[in-house]
Order: structure tokens, then C-alpha cells, then sequence
């Protein structure tokens, strides 16, 4: 299968020239599946969010190239527009960028900027509001009398209602409470699962990415540190540790338990899992 | 793209120009922009360019980064020039075509406002390059404060100047950041009629100006936590004192300003 997104060699130097020059990116690689759900982490200013500006066009390379479709987004820079419309991307704190006096015309905002007529429109917006579960009546409201969480999933919705094959959010859950949080996620997850599209999550909580995704990307000082399915990145789970990164609860327990001479399998990152692993090991000691 | 604006920007570092007195910045470049005006010469403009290039040389700030701060104002020195080389009367160029219209005075008035401009720029922006905002404002204060006697608030006005100076950074990093997240919603700002374009900054402003007051009001809260209560009786920590380097670098410019004068009096 041909990826969806792939990214060549890609490096971005911030103010070049300038005493404050820094590379925020450097030789990166990234491949992405079509109906994959990915999840990059990193570090604070491991240079997610300038990896991710990257695959809509938002910055330019300043050296190597963005396919999409098998084609560099940068071939024709009046295209570039069109890019943004398919590869849909949510900012982090997404709810400072609510300017409409109504919640339903900002997330009608992204539909209308790609010329859609009026009923495509509203059903886009119905529909966007639905997966990020925001009840009708709350459409006619100001975003501003609405609760941080509502205002995020209200920008979230914006980016959903121009159905891009690939939605990318950044730190979606960040400053939000620990039951915000988990809405937001299972709302993601649905959208993952009933629509079939292409999302990257971007997060510096190993906790949150785990539970999520088919694959992980580890990000570290600006470059690919680690790539694979979570089993395969949590099986490494000390060099996570080694360079910051929390690791789950879950797999923090049965790195324990196998330092105190327990022969566990430290690859596990859910309840279910480690369950699992530990009726196993009970199992096998019963034989002996 | 915005980022370029470099207003208020400051390159920290620890050369000469950068250990001066804030005064003594402040009033060598007040001294080195009345040099400048009365600058009419090729000779008396050299002196002025290479004081310039010499205050570049032991600052260290890098020509670059001089240049990109006249991005800017480069229509408005293309303007000037084209003025000046048209509408100066005298001798024309050659009697063909343009060239009429284009006299000796002009082109010289021309390249002569040029330099100005340029000069006048990259001088003050040396400054700011070299000078954090906070200790400018505090010499700004400071060089103001006789002002005090006829009740004008010296204080308030510093303290505005350098929390404008602190969020000028900020705001343009936010407004970079509101752009992108428009932009990636497919906004477009750079096609279509003035009337479309002056429309499609609404989705910018708007949330530019809902974070601004929300941040001047976590910030009024939070100096009137730290019991802010204006300018009376406030002690500062940094105290500005004038060294040896400060009184020669001001005779310097004093020295200069009042050459270029004489020079200009005697007709050089
Ligand atoms: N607009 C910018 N201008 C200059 N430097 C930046 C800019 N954005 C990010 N950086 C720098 O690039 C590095 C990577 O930042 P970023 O991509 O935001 O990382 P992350 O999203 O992983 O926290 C950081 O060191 C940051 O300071
Ligand atoms: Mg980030």
C-alpha cells in the first residue's frame, strides 16, 4: 500500500541568520498508512508541533520534502491551500483561535474557506459537532460562554468538519482535567473508527498515546529516537525512562516487578494486559 | 514573514556597547541623529558612516540582522528616492528620454536621503539590539525624571513603555500563531480585493485582541498581588551609574554633533 504521508529527510531551521538560529527539526523521516492511527511523543521542544506544521504546509521545509498522495506538496505553492483542506490539522490550545459570534459558524469557517454550498455545509457542521459531542442547542451559542473543554472540542470540530483524509491534533488534551481528557480521547477514537481515516495524535504523555494508537513515533532533541508498535516501544521501556518520558503506570509496575526477580514481560501498557502477564506467570509458577 | 519584524528585539551580548550606561546610549544616539541632519556633505556623511561602522564593529551585532530591520521602511526609501530624483530641480542627467527629468542635485539629494534613512535606522536599532528592554526603559526613566517637577507621570509612562516592550514578542508570536491555526482552516489572506482581504483579518483580531486583554488582566492581577502601587517610594534594583566609558563615548558624540555643525557652517 502506497502512504499516505511521507515525509524525506526533512529539516527546519527557525530564524536562520539570527543569533536566535535553531534547528527545530533534523533529517527526519515519518511514514504514515492511510486509516493508521498514529501517535508521535516527545520531550517538550523535541519538535513535534514543527514536525507536524509541516505535513499541511504550514511551514516550509528548509530542506527535504512532504509527500502526500506521492506527491511533494511543494511541487505547485498555489496548491498549497488545497493540502491544508486534506490534511487537517488542530493546534494546540485550538480554543484561542474561536473568533465567530456563533459556535456553529466558526466550525462552518473551514467549510466555507474550501467553497462548499450552504446544505453541504450544514450537514458537515451537524456532523462535526456530533463526533466531538456537542449537543445542538450548544450550536447557536457564543463560543465564548462555553466551558474550556467545549470551546476546545468546538475547535476540534472546525478542523473535523472539513473532512480531511488525515486529521493531526496537537496535544489535543493538554490543560485539560483528567475527565475532559478522556472524553476528548474516546472522542478521537470514534472518529477513528467510524470514519476509517488517517489521525495522528501528538503527545508528550506516553500514558495517553498507549492506550490510543497502532504505532509510535519517539521523538528526541529534534530527531527519530524510536519507532513501532506501543509492544515493541514499551519492551524499551528504560530507554524511554532514560530519556524523560513517562512511561505508562502499568508498564512501570512490571519493570518493577522484574527488577525484584519477577520474570514479567515489561512490554504490557494496559490493565488488561498486565493482568494478563501476571495470571500467566501465576500459571507457570503452579506447573513447577 | 512576521517574525521579521524586529522591533524591540534585543541580541544579548557583552561587548562595550552592550556594558554602556542605557543613558549614555540613549543620548549618544539622540546626539548621533542631530549629527546626522546636519550632515550635508560627502565628507561630513562619511564621518557619519564611519562612526556607524565602527559602533557596529565593537557591538558585534551582525550586519544581517542590521538590514533586516530596514524591511519595513524599504518603500518608503524607494519612495524618497524616486521623489527626490524627479522633483529636484538643476542640470539634467543627458538630454534622452527619463534622463531629462533626472537632474545631478536630484540624484545626489536622492542617495543623500537614502543613507539618511538607512543610517538613521541601523543607528537606532543598534540600540535596542544592544540594550534589553527593561535597562532602556530604566534610562529612559531616569534621563525623564526632571520631568517629574511639572507633574508629569515619568514613572507610569516608563512602566507602560517597557510592558509594551516586554509583550511586543509576545503579541506578534501569538498573532504568528492565530495566523497558522486560520491557515490551516484555509483562510486565506494574500488574494483578492482590499475589501476581501481587510475581511479576512477579522479571524485574526478577534482573537488577538480577547488574548490581549486577558493578558493585561492576569497581569494587573498579578502586580497588584506583588502590592504595585505606582512610582512613590519605589527603590530600584538595578542602579544605573555612569562609568568612565560612559563620559568618553558622551564627549565623543558631543564632540561629534558639534563637529558636523561647524562643519556644516563652514560650508564642507
Ligand atoms: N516559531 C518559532 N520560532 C523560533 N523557534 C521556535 C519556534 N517554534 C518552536 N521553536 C523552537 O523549536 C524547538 C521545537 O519546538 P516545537 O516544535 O514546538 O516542540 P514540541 O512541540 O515538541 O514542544 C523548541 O526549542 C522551540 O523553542
Ligand atoms: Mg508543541
Amino acid at each position: 500500500m502506497e502512504p499516505i504521508l511521507r515525509v524525506e529527510n526533512l529539516t527546519h531551521t527557525y530564524s536562520a541568520g539570527t543569533p536566535f538560529e535553531r534547528s527545530a527539526v533534523q533529517e527526519m523521516e515519518l511514514t504514515v498508512m492511510p486509516g493508521e492511527f498514529l501517535g508521535i511523543i516527545g520531550h517538550t521542544g523535541s519538535g513535534k508541533s514543527t514536525l507536524i506544521q509541516h505535513l499541511n504546509g504550514l511551514l516550509k521545509p528548509t530542506e527535504g520534502t512532504v509527500y502526500l498522495d506521492g506527491q511533494d506538496i511543494w511541487a505547485d505553492a498555489k496548491n498549497i491551500r488545497q493540502v491544508r483542506f486534506q490534511v487537517g490539522l488542530v493546534f494546540q490550545y485550538p480554543e484561542y483561535q474561536l473568533f465567530e459570534d456563533t459556535v456553529y459558524k466558526d466550525i462552518a469557517f473551514g467549510p466555507k474557506n474550501m467553497g462548499l454550498d450552504k446544505d453541504e455545509i450544514d450537514r458537515r457542521v451537524r456532523q462535526a459537532a456530533a463526533f466531538v459531542g456537542l449537543r445542538e442547542e450548544l450550536l447557536e451559542k457564543s463560543p465564548f460562554e462555553l466551558s474550556g473543554g467545549q470551546k476546545r472540542r468546538v475547535a476540534i470540530a472546525g478542523v473535523i468538519a472539513m473532512e480531511p483524509k488525515v486529521l493531526i491534533l496537537d496535544e489535543p488534551t493538554a490543560g485539560l482535567d483528567p475527565r475532559g481528557r478522556e472524553n476528548i480521547l474516546r472522542q478521537i477514537r470514534q472518529y477513528h473508527k467510524e470514519k476509517g481515516n488517517t489521525v495522528i495524535l501528538v503527545s508528550h504523555s506516553m500514558e495517553e498515546i498507549a492506550q490510543n494508537v497502532d504505532r509510535i513515533v519517539v521523538l528526541k532533541g529534534a530527531r527519530n529516537y524510536m519507532e513501532g508498535t506501543p509492544r515493541q516501544v514499551f519492551s524499551r521501556a528504560e530507554e524511554l525512562e532514560a530519556i524523560g518520558l513517562d512511561v505508562p503506570q502499568v508498564t512501570r509496575i512490571a519493570m518493577a516487578l522484574r527488577r525484584r526477580g519477577v520474570d514479567i514481560d515489561t512490554a504490557v501498557y494496559t490493565v488488561e494486559e498486565l493482568k494478563e502477564a501476571l495470571l500467566r506467570l501465576k500459571g507457570g509458577g503452579a506447573d513447577a | 514573514m512576521l517574525k521579521d519584524i524586529t522591533l524591540g528585539q534585543y541580541f544579548p551580548g557583552n561587548t562595550i556597547v552592550h556594558r554602556l550606561d542605557p543613558r549614555t546610549k540613549l543620548l549618544a544616539v539622540m546626539l548621533y541623529i542631530v549629527a546626522l541632519f546636519n550632515a550635508k556633505s560627502v565628507l561630513t556623511y562619511g564621518i557619519m558612516a564611519f562612526v556607524l561602522a565602527l559602533s557596529i564593529k565593537v557591538s558585534g551585532v551582525k550586519l544581517k540582522a542590521l538590514t533586516r530591520g530596514l524591511k519595513p521602511v524599504y518603500i518608503i526609501v524607494a519612495f524618497t528616492a524616486i521623489m527626490n530624483l524627479f522633483f529636484t530641480d538643476g542640470t539634467p542627467l543627458a538630454d534622452v528620454w527619463l534622463l531629462r527629468s533626472i537632474t545631478f542635485e536630484g540624484l545626489r539629494q536622492a542617495i543623500y536621503m537614502v543613507l539618511r534613512i538607512v543610517m538613521l535606522i541601523m543607528g537606532t536599532f543598534l540600540v535596542t539590539y544592544t540594550t534589553s528592554p527593561i535597562s532602556l526603559t530604566d534610562g529612559l526613566e531616569s534621563l525623564l525624571a526632571p520631568l517629574k517637577k511639572l507633574h508629569l507621570p515619568v514613572h507610569e509612562l516608563a512602566m507602560m513603555m517597557s510592558i509594551a516592550l516586554r509583550f511586543i514578542p509576545t503579541l506578534i508570536e501569538e498573532t504568528d500563531k492565530i495566523m497558522s491555526a486560520q491557515k490551516a482552516r484555509g483562510a486565506d489572506f494574500e488574494t483578492g480585493s482590499i475589501f476581501q482581504r481587510a475581511k479576512a483579518l477579522v479571524p485574526i483580531l478577534v482573537p488577538l485582541f480577547i488574548s490581549a486583554f486577558r493578558r493585561a488582566d492576569e497581569l494587573a492581577t498579578a502586580m497588584e498581588c506583588r502590592c504595585y502601587h505606582g512610582g512613590d517610594g519605589r527603590t530600584a534594583l538595578h542602579v544605573l551609574h555612569y562609568h568612565k566609558r560612559d563620559i568618553l563615548v558622551l564627549i565623543g558624540f558631543v564632540l561629534l554633533a558639534a563637529g558636523i555643525i561647524t562643519l556644516k557652517i563652514l560650508g564642507l
